[in-house]
């Protein structure tokens, strides 16, 4: 049931990408975005990310998404030309699909118990559970102290200074997009 | 519950897939808003291994999200502002005519 919940949400998000970066006006290739975006906060859920899914909802789906209409809104650019690139282009975009086929077939023979195996270098060890000890103690501290605190604890205690620097960087985000955005420049 | 486990390649897979649309789009288009949408792509397929793989770290994994979303919302404001300025000067937002640095 979760793996067909999965493969549809997958679907969808691939399907949404691709039609954003195939369509020709800048207003629908982010609104297909967007459902990207919801889709990839439902495949949060089922990986066991709540809180993430729901903070992907807000800022992506709803803050950066509206930014990016705003701007539309404001260029009024009005063209439905085609702004493909060359064929240059193109070759290297398909030299890159190429690559990912090879990496999705080297992934598509790895299971979390042969990556267990592989990593404990013995080929009977196959419980993923038993080696990556963080994983399993992230899942119970989710349980004690729920979806948001087992998130909190970590983020306000071992990345406190992280957390601070950003602050410093939102602020000179704010200061940029101001002096950019006024009439003179 | 190993609900996450189990999904760990799939979604290590939805996520290289999501990239090289991303990677597609920014090489093929012109438009720079459809670049900005794709760059946005790529960070959100960046942001699904991070999450499958904090299946097997812990929490770090989702702590480098909220990073990410922080690096990616400063980007899109400067990056916008940047491209609202530009199209004041060029009446343009197609990366043909925007060549001024190209000497």
């Amino acid at each position: 049931m979760t793996e067909a919940v999965f493969y549809f949400f997958a679907a969808a998000a691939v399907i949404t990408a691709a039609f954003c970066i195939l369509s020709r006006s800048a207003l629908s290739a982010v609104l297909w975005l967007t459902i990207t975006m919801l889709s990839l906060a439902a495949i949060y859920v089922l990986l066991s990310a709540e809180f993430v899914a729901a903070i992907q909802v807000l800022v992506y789906a709803g803050a950066v998404m509206v930014l990016f209409l705003f701007v539309i809104m404001l260029l009024n650019l009005g063209t439905t030309t085609s702004d493909l690139r060359g064929p240059a282009a193109v070759a290297a975009t398909v030299v890159i699909a190429g690559l990912l086929v090879i990496q999705l077939a080297a992934l598509w023979r790895y299971t979390p118990s042969r990556l267990a195996s592989e990593v404990a270098q013995s080929p009977a060890f196959s419980d993923p559970a038993a080696l990556f000890a963080a994983g399993e103690l992230a899942r119970q501290e989710a349980v004690t102290r729920g979806v948001v605190g087992g998130v909190a604890v970590p983020l306000f205690q071992v990345y406190l200074v992280p957390f601070e620097i950003t602050s410093i960087l939102l602020l000179a985000a704010i200061v940029g997009a101001v002096v950019l955005a006024k009439r003179r420049i | 519950m190993t609900t996450g486990i189990t999904l760990l390649g799939p979604a290590l897979g939805l996520s290289a897939i999501l990239f090289t649309l991303g990677v597609a789009g920014v090489l093929l288009r012109r438009n720079a808003i459809v670049l900005f949408v794709c760059i946005e792509l790529m960070l959100n397929a960046v942001n699904l291994s991070f999450v499958a793989l904090a299946q097997l770290h812990g929490a770090s994994g989702q702590i480098m999200v909220f990073f990410v979303m922080t690096v990616a919302a400063a980007e899109a404001a400067v990056g916008l502002a940047i491209i609202l300025a530009i199209f004041r000067h060029k009446q343009s937002v197609d990366l043909q005519n925007i060549n001024l640095l190209r000497g």
